[in-house]
């Protein structure tokens, strides 16, 4: 048979599938450079997104604090009516050891006292109260400074601004300054962000709180949604019969996994308070929340995981006389669970940084106290920082990119975990 | 073209015995289908107690459909519906009253790709012993483990690394492997599904001397491709031709002298 005219040229064939060849390099190397050029793009958002927290968050690592030696004066504290006592006046007295000329007018006074933080009155009442035998003694305590103070330190309150725009004015940074030449400023390691609740005062407001009340949901979102999920993914996967139903059930649990948030927030808000009153604001009812929205996500990366099993390995149980269940639970489930396991963290990654529904059922309160159990009050980190960024006080913008940078490292670390098991015990067949 | 005169009227395909044989497994007029597609028309077969039968035909010819009814593996596919008669020591094994579980411990498989475990080999072969209650005590799943490897001649390359994965055995130890974790069960018969396609050819030279030693116990049914292989382990052979059972007889017999025009041309090369 003769060659068809289309295929007959002077050059041949060859000719024209060079000419091909180049414009299909061509076309490869425009979409390397696309790809390269997104991932590029994605690395610059995200160095950043880490550049711009770290910058302002950085500063709220560190907490500058003002160690005072106070006379624990018998007429103002007695044991008898611990823990209540004059410990402002104690801490004011101690400070107008230093300045005595700010003794002389009520309003300079106060103004003296406002140096430390308003908590530090506090931290000494429990010194005291945890050993009354000292009340008459001269006790060294370390306080952290009230947040003008702080920012005026770290450098965030410029002293060159005009003393009526600054929020420090020149007599209070003539202390300041005063109280740094005595060595008695300090800047340490702010351990209180997270050893400490929240507060309405920024140098002692920390994340306690929230990442008791996160650990509390998380571990009520897993316990619900990682048995559910396993053992619907397993029926639906290897059991259920492939029906309708069963189609109708695998589309809607991939609708589900897809339901904005806040939804599952208002359900919550309808259901968990509504009708079954379950307590406002508490991390079992955000875990429950949560576990609604981590239960499609577990579904679907388990069915995933056991589709992903090869039959051989069915095939190869069922030939020796294994039952369908011996082949689910003694092969398949066990290679599935890398699989799985990465799925799920996952999944809970996701729930750690789920806010909307957590702000419907309450947990944006304002609690200065970490939950002892999971049916307290408490806030979420997420929703922790959404408090935080809402809050006026300028010490609050630098602990709010320091609470995101814990939520984030935390999230780095749950999805390093994910890799590192995976790679652990995935087998190779 | 080769016409197709055998289908439209089931024959009862017997071939002669070898021996005085028994009949383990006898097959009548079995159509499988999947969904509405029959991928198996009518099949009557006798398979005879120790002896090797092996199933050739061309690819999609339905062979290994038809193997897989043997052992009910095919009840695993969901669109799979068998329909006929198949009698294994004259009980019907798709009797609602036979355990698939129980048949296949009596009826043993060997898949096309060698598919152990992935544990330790100790544990491919004991895996089934345990399952099925064979035995309790280390030692006894000791000695059962031996005696499958040793069965499945490969006991002396794996006896010093029984802890490690069956996985990491070249192609040709892991099937053996496999022949030796379905020896581990007791059974009575052995389905192999091209058991050598994966293989190189000294890996098959083994799995087939393997073969012809087993048969002395079991009775054995190989499906396969290779035309040569049938002719060296088989003691009888069946022809299958888009999902029919075209002839069946004695391996010489039909090598030397089909019956069929169809069975002639394809062992001759002429298609498939």
């Amino acid at each position: 048979m003769d060659l068809p005219p289309v295929l007959r040229s002077e050059k041949g064939a060859i000719e024209t599938i060079r000419k091909g060849v180049r414009k299909r390099n061509r076309s490869q190397i425009f979409l390397q450079i696309l790809g390269i050029g997104a991932i590029s793009f994605a690395f610059l958002m995200l160095a950043i997104l880490l550049l711009s927290l770290t910058s302002t968050g950085y500063k709220a690592f560190v907490q500058t604090y003002l160690t005072l030696d106070v006379y624990v004066d018998p007429a103002e504290v007695s044991e008898e009516q611990l823990p209540r006592g004059g410990f402002d006046d104690v801490i004011e007295a101690a400070l107008l050891q230093y300045f005595p000329e700010a003794g002389e007018d009520r309003a300079t006074r106060r103004a003296l006292g406002g140096l430390p933080s308003n908590g530090a009155q506090f931290i000494l009442r429990d010194k005291v109260a945890a050993d009354p035998s000292r009340i008459g003694e001269t006790i060294r305590i370390s306080v952290p400074v009230s947040d003008p103070y702080d920012q005026l330190n770290k450098g965030l309150i410029d002293r060159e601004t005009p003393e009526q725009r600054r929020r420090v004015d020149n007599r209070e940074v003539a202390w300041f300054d005063a109280l740094k030449e005595e060595g008695l400023i300090r800047t340490k390691l702010n351990w209180g962000l997270i050893t400490r609740p929240d507060s309405r005062f920024p140098e002692l407001a920390g994340l306690k709180g929230a990442l008791i009340g996160s650990f509390w949901a998380l571990l009520v979102c897993f316990v619900i949604s990682f048995p559910l999920g396993i053992g619907a993914a397993i029926y639906l996967e290897e059991f259920a019969p492939k029906n309708r139903v069963s189609d109708l059930i695998e589309v809607n649990i991939n609708n589900l996994a897809a339901v904005p948030s806040v939804v599952f927030g208002l359900l919550a808000l309808a259901v968990f308070l509504g009708w079954f009153g379950m307590p406002r604001s508490a991390p079992l009812v955000g875990g429950m929340t949560l576990s609604l929205m981590t239960m499609p996500t577990i579904i679907i990366a388990t069915r995933a995981a056991l589709k992903a099993v090869p039959p051989s390995i069915r095939e190869a149980a069922l030939g020796v006389g294994a039952s369908k269940h011996q082949v689910v639970f003694g092969h398949v489930l066990p290679l599935a669970f890398p699989g799985i396991l990465t799925g799920t963290i996952i999944g809970l990654a996701q729930a750690l940084g789920e806010t909307a529904p957590l702000l419907l059922i309450g947990m944006n309160a304002f609690i200065t106290s970490a939950p002892a159990t999971p049916l307290d009050a408490s806030t979420a980190l997420p929703t922790q920082i959404f408090i935080w960024a809402d809050s006026p006080e300028r010490g609050f913008v630098s602990r709010t990119s320091a609470a995101i940078l814990v939520l984030l490292s935390f999230l780095i670390v749950m999805n390093g975990l994910a890799i590192f098991l995976r790679n652990k015990f995935e087998r190779k067949w | 073209m080769v016409t197709d005169s055998s289908s439209t009227q089931p024959i009862r395909e017997t071939a002669r015995p070898v021996h005085q044989e028994r009949t383990k497994i006898s097959t009548h007029e079995v159509d499988v289908f999947y969904g509405a597609a029959q991928a198996i028309r009518k099949v009557s077969i006798d398979l005879y107690e120790k002896a090797v039968t092996a199933f050739i035909g061309p690819s999609g010819c339905g062979k290994s459909t038809f193997l897989r009814c043997l052992n009910r593996m095919n009840d695993t596919i969901d669109v799979a519906r068998v329909e006929g008669t198949i009698l294994l020591d004259g009980q019907d094994i798709y009797d609602p009253k036979v355990d698939p579980v129980q048949l296949r411990a009596r009826v043993g498989m060997v898949f096309q790709k060698p598919n152990p475990f992935p544990k330790s080999i100790y544990d491919n072969i004991a895996y089934g012993p345990r399952i099925h209650g064979l035995a309790t005590r280390k030692s006894d799943f000791d000695d059962i483990v031996e005696w499958s490897l040793r069965k499945a001649a490969i006991w002396d390359e794996v006896k010093d690394r029984l802890d490690q994965p069956g996985t990491g055995l070249s192609g040709g130890q892991q099937q053996r492997l496999c022949i030796a974790r379905a020896l581990a069960v007791q059974p009575e018969v052995l389905l192999m599904d091209e058991p050598c396609s994966a293989l190189d050819p000294i890996a098959t030279a083994k799995v087939e001397e393997l073969i012809a030693e087993m048969k002395m116990e079991y009775t054995i049914v190989i499906v396969t491709h290779n035309m040569q292989q049938a002719g060296r382990v088989a003691d009888r052979t069946a022809f299958f031709y888009l999902g029919d059972l075209i002839e069946y007889e004695t391996t010489a017999k039909l090598f030397m002298n089909p019956r069929e025009e169809q069975t002639e041309a394809y062992i001759s090369g002429r298609f498939g």
